[in-house]
């Protein structure tokens, strides 16, 4: 046995060499996997990033998939989904796979965020890599607007007349910048055509060019950790960070281990829950997009909820869209509000625990109003948590810089 | 890399003048992309006019009719809602039409050419869902005090019988009214002014 696998053994090395020397495969292996080193205190948290990256990888397969059956007309959209859900072989489960991994993603995503809230991994020097994740959550919104409109279902229809006429509260240019968005003096088959290309082109492309930029900047720096120590600080006499281990097993073992556990979960809802209760595909949506008639009740799918929740807080249609807008902007000054010296949430003291739970309850409650039928009653609730979001941050930038602090150690705890 | 030689006041020049150039081209070559995302000819030979026999219409009817792509309203106003227009207006953001859009010829007080017809482009002067005709006078899940009117579900805009947009609701203007005319008693043309008809 051993002498065939031996000669077998030779012939891959030469392999790889031959690769080797026209392709810088070895140190590309080393610098971002055998000897790239990340903290080893990595919690429950960590595994967001990895995950988001899988369900990335499965939209873009699935969506191949299904580009190859679907039809971007306004004729032809909603029964070319029917025909997929209905006799495409295994085309529900493609479809499925795609739309509940559009909600996956944004569940990855929000909690992937909130743990730069709870361990600072957006602050010095981590500034360029939060700025980049902020570019894909734009884009990944953008991405999935645009396919929310693809099936042409009612609430495709007239979600993408509020979206794109939100546009239009812009004074002067509004009015011809909607008409230039549409390509028609309505939501037409034109629309939907440019939106079909920027959804399975365009939008695509910049994602994976961001998702290299994000990662590029992540292995500049290195990760942060739960307890916000820079552990290239302290190093071994060979220029190992003390409290690093190598990428590659420890990490590439753990990530497994969670992608095992996220697909379980995931496959659940596919199958037995894909519409999540009209949460992950909405009800309006299984009956064909009607120009005349409006749903009686238009809401976003609920990754945009907040957003739309501050939108309907205000009474006014400019200030409106302007609040809105300031809503997700405001997230990229975050590494700079933030003035604490200390990153973690572990060694801040009480008013920093405080500010990120009221933060956490305010997008969820927003989120649930979001959706809600809008009495009275809730659109002053949505006032009042409008108002926490954005006093969240102001408060942050001044409560941070003297906020109470605990002493950091040197080493990370586990 | 040797210096000798090198005239870097010209290597500058060459530098600035192809950079500025470069970006005149790239920025003519974005021109037809950015065009090519207006209505085509194809979508603008659709937006023709569209005639209505109003004739048959009864009193408080209100008829959807499609033009451009757009839903526009017709509604026959009963004398009742015509006698209940003035008395709205403290409650009306802008009753008199001044800061909403309407060709001039319809900026009165009911908001139309002949009073008994309204005709209105539906779609909500917000974010551009279409509001519900409720007629009926008297309290509402959204209102107590509702006279009559339009109410959109999206964002809850309301409007009165003549499109003119309540206070406190996000809808800044009242309901745009289309350029129109009628071709004779009973005939309606959305799209044509008074003047281009002869």
């Amino acid at each position: 046995m051993g002498k065939p696998a031996s000669t077998l053994a030779k012939h891959a090395d030469a392999l790889l060499n031959w690769v080797d020397e026209r392709l810088p495969v070895l140190e590309f292996w080393d610098a971002h996997l055998a000897k790239y080193y990340a903290p080893k205190n990595f919690n429950f948290w960590y595994y967001m990033g990895s995950l988001a990256l899988l369900v990335l990888v499965i939209q873009i397969v699935t969506g191949i998939f299904l580009t190859m059956h679907y039809k971007p007309s306004a004729a032809e959209a909603f029964a070319s989904v029917e025909y997929i859900m209905r006799d495409v072989p295994w085309g529900w489960l493609i479809r499925y796979m795609h739309s509940t991994g559009a909600s996956f993603f944004f569940i990855l995503v929000y909690l992937h965020m909130f743990r730069s809230l709870l361990y600072g991994s957006h602050r010095k020097p981590r500034e360029l890599l939060w700025i980049f994740g902020m570019l894909i959550y734009l884009l990944l919104m953008a991405e999935a607007f645009f396919g929310y409109v693809l099936p042409w279902g009612q609430m495709s229809y007239w979600g993408a007349q509020v979206i794109i006429n939100l546009f239009g509260a812009i004074p002067k240019i509004g009015e011809p910048l909607t008409e230039w968005i549409r390509g028609d003096y309505f939501i037409s088959d034109a629309t939907l055509n440019r939106f079909f290309a920027l959804h399975v082109v365009a939008v695509p492309i910049a994602l994976l060019g961001l998702v290299v930029l994000h990662i590029a900047a992540l292995h500049q720096t290195g990760s942060n950790n739960p307890d916000g120590i820079e552990i290239k600080q302290n190093k071994d006499e060979q220029g190992v960070p003390r409290d690093g281990i190598p990428f590659h097993p420890y990490y590439t073992v753990k990530d497994i281990f969670g992608a095992a556990m996220f697909l379980l979960l995931f496959a659940f809802v596919i199958f037995f829950w894909p519409d999540a209760g009209g949460l992950f595909l909405e009800h309006d949506n299984f009956a064909p997009a009607d120009p005349l008639v409006t749903p009686e009740h238009i809401k976003p799918v609920w990754y945009f909820t907040p957003f739309y929740a501050i939108l309907k807080a205000v009474p006014d249609k400019l200030m409106g869209v302007i609040l809105m807008g300031c809503s997700v902007v405001v997230l990229f000054f975050l590494p700079w509000l933030d003035r604490s010296p200390v990153k973690s949430i572990r060694y801040k003291g009480a008013w920093y625990k405080i500010l990120v739970f009221a933060f956490a309850i305010a997008f969820i409650r927003l989120g649930m109003l979001g959706m809600a039928e809008g009495t009275p009653a809730q659109t002053w609730e949505m006032r009042v948590w409008t108002f926490v979001y954005f006093a969240f941050f102001v408060l942050l930038f001044f409560l941070s810089k003297g906020g109470k602090t605990k002493p950091v150690p040197d080493r990370v705890r586990h | 890399m040797s210096s000798d030689g090198v005239n870097k006041e010209r290597r500058r020049f060459l530098v600035a003048a192809t950079s500025v150039v470069g970006a005149v081209g790239a920025g003519l070559a974005a021109v037809p992309f950015i065009k090519s995302w207006t209505p085509s000819a194809k979508a603008q030979a659709v937006g023709a006019p569209v005639e209505v026999d109003v004739s048959k219409m009864e009193s408080g009817q209100l008829l959807k009719v499609q033009w451009r792509g757009q839903t526009i309203g017709i509604l026959r106003r009963t004398p009742d809602m015509l006698a209940d227009l003035p008395r709205l207006d403290p409650e009306l953001r802008d009753p008199d039409s001044l800061d909403s859009i309407q060709p001039k010829y319809v900026a009165n007080e009911s908001r139309a050419l002949r009073p008994e017809f309204l005709v209105v482009n539906m779609h909500c002067t917000h974010l551009g869902c279409v509001p519900q005709m409720i007629p009926q006078v008297g309290p509402q899940p959204f209102d107590e005090n509702w006279r009559g009117g339009f109410y959109c579900p999206c964002h809850k805009s309301k409007f009165d019988v003549a499109g003119r947009v309540y206070k406190a609701v996000p809808a800044p203007t009242n309901l745009t009214v289309p350029p129109y005319s009628y071709l004779d008693d009973q005939t309606l043309i959305i799209g044509v002014n008074p003047e281009d008809t002869a």
